[in-house]
């Protein structure tokens, strides 16, 4: 869904406005989840439009994970509705493979095929779901690579590459389906930190090329670069949310001020 | 060195059909193992606990009793108390592929809960059906994993095949003392060469079992 202007940097001031006038493309409806007795979630609701970028924070527990595992139905979802493109998506539906497909997602534990090398990582999904053809998605392969500055590990195994490489590779391999909308869990939290900087800037290239996206961090410096909305998650409720400056700058809950103040060392 | 035995007669062709008793029984009974292992492995896991403890305690219950004990109990043992009478071929099969089995399946669900949940999630979440994720992602590492180890097995399954002698098989071991048996007279040497030969056709047909597996582990650590 991206406009034929997007490909380029200088035009990704453009590209942000042709595609955020666009409608809402995920709907999140009143979901809950519980696990036995612990609600996880709460009756929480969230639209995303196109090419906007999310970023979820909240503190350890909150239901971040949840929330993004339900949204392409590794969980269900006890009530409420998740629709991407006005339709919703049923977890017992034989082709919700074809709804994942439009939804990316990106872990925080890279997760890479480690029987595979990186460039069969990177074509599996394109050659088996999408049934490119191998050539064509090993030259789109080549293409992201490249762009992430990964083309030498192509004939790696992903046990070769540091975490930062693996976690930049991931991406890719979540871009090789062109989703419609990317989920990214975490996904600096088990790196270095030196390491963490190379795929931030990776994920806020994406943001300004105009790609949708959730993100769930605790990098707020990285949230505030990168955010068109931030949003606030605690007991499995949204309790904020707004644009990035006024969230960290005049934050309205009281939770929402504690939590921002327990990132500060005085 | 009692070698010149070998070339009496035909007793060479008949320590190769001692040979060929005993792996056909092996070979049967691996193959019987794989199936039943990968059947009970995939069920020895918290989903199914009560098989899961069934299958744990018949395990054991393989690895405390020794070979020998397990072949007398199916092939005299089952005479005397069902009253049926079954050939010590079938005895054997039956007895290493219940122990076979029983490993193998330990094997499977080693591989099966070393894979974390979430290589099914990052595979189903890239749009692949479950069954492509097990075809795909799922079952080729837990070949990997899996072979090295199933291939040790399997070597020790043909090399204990030496014990179905002592139902009265004749397989190669046994070939080999009827022949220093019988020339004892004129080839007292006989022992060594017969014993050593015997050594080399195990050797012969475990060694490259072995590099292969070797090989593979290599190829796939790559
Ligand atoms: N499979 C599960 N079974 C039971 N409880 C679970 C399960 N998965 C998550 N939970 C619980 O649900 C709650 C929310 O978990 P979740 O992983 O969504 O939190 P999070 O906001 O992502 O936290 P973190 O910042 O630590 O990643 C936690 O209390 C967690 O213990
Ligand atoms: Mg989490």
């Amino acid at each position: 869904m991206l406009s034929p202007y997007c490909d380029s940097p200088a035009n990704s001031l453009v590209c942000k406005e042709w595609v955020i006038k666009m409608n809402e493309i995920l709907n999140i409806n009143g979901i809950s989840k519980k696990y036995g007795d612990l609600v996880v979630l709460d009756n929480l609701s969230l639209k995303v439009k196109s090419g906007e970028v999310v970023v979820i924070v909240g503190p350890s527990g909150c239901g971040k994970s949840t929330l993004l595992r339900c949204i392409n139905a590794l969980e269900i979802i006890d009530d409420g509705e998740v629709a991407l493109d006005g339709k919703a998506i049923n977890p017992h539906d034989k082709n919700l493979s074809k709804v994942r497909e439009k939804i990316g997602m990106v872990f925080q534990s890279y997760e890479l095929f480690p029987h595979k090398t990186i460039l069969q990582n990177l074509v599996l999904a394109p050659v088996r779901v999408k049934k490119m053809n191998r050539k064509e998605a090993e030259k789109e392969a080549l293409h992201l690579l490249e762009r992430v500055g990964l083309l030498s590990k192509k004939d790696n195994y992903p046990r070769q590459l540091s975490g930062g490489q693996k976690q930049r590779v991931a991406i890719v391999r979540a871009l090789m389906m062109n989703p419609e909308i990317l989920l990214m869990d975490e996904i600096t939290a088990a790196l270095d930190p030196e390491m963490v900087r190379e795929v931030l800037e990776v994920v806020l290239d994406l943001a300004k090329e105009g790609r949708t996206m959730i993100i769930v961090t605790h990098e707020l410096q990285f949230a505030k670069a990168a955010a068109d909305r931030m949003v606030f998650i605690d007991g499995g409720r949204i309790i904020e949310e707004g644009e990035p400056k006024e969230f960290f700058e005049n934050p309205k809950t009281e939770r929402l001020k504690k939590f921002l103040h327990s990132f500060t060392y005085e | 060195m009692g070698f010149e035995v070998l070339l009496k007669g035909n007793n060479m062709i008949r320590l190769l059909g001692g040979l060929a008793a005993a792996l056909k029984i092996s070979l049967i009974s691996v193959c019987i193992s794989l199936i039943m292992g990968t059947v009970f492995g995939s069920l020895m896991n918290d989903r199914h606990p009560l098989i899961k403890k069934i299958l744990r305690a018949y395990l054991e219950i393989v690895r405390i009793m020794p070979q020998l004990v397990l072949l007398f109990i199916a092939y005299f043992g089952t005479t005397k108390a069902l009253g049926v009478n079954i050939s010590a071929e079938a005895a054997s099969i039956i007895v290493f592929s219940f122990w076979g089995s029983a490993e193998m399946a330990d094997l499977v669900r080693g591989a099966l809960s070393g894979i974390s949940p979430a290589q099914y999630e990052s595979s189903l979440a890239l749009g692949l059906t479950y069954h492509q994720t097990l075809v795909y992602i799922i079952i080729p590492q837990i070949i990997r994993r899996m072979l090295p180890l199933s291939i040790n097995l399997i070597t020790r399954m043909i090399k204990t095949t030496s014990l179905i002698m002592m139902i009265g098989i004749v397989e190669v071991l046994k070939v080999g003392q009827q022949i220093i048996e019988a020339n004892r007279k004129n080839y007292p040497n006989a022992a060594f060469g017969i014993y050593f030969t015997v050594f080399v056709l195990y050797f012969a047909v475990c060694w490259p079992i072995s590099r292969l597996s070797r090989y593979l582990e290599k190829k796939w650590e790559a």
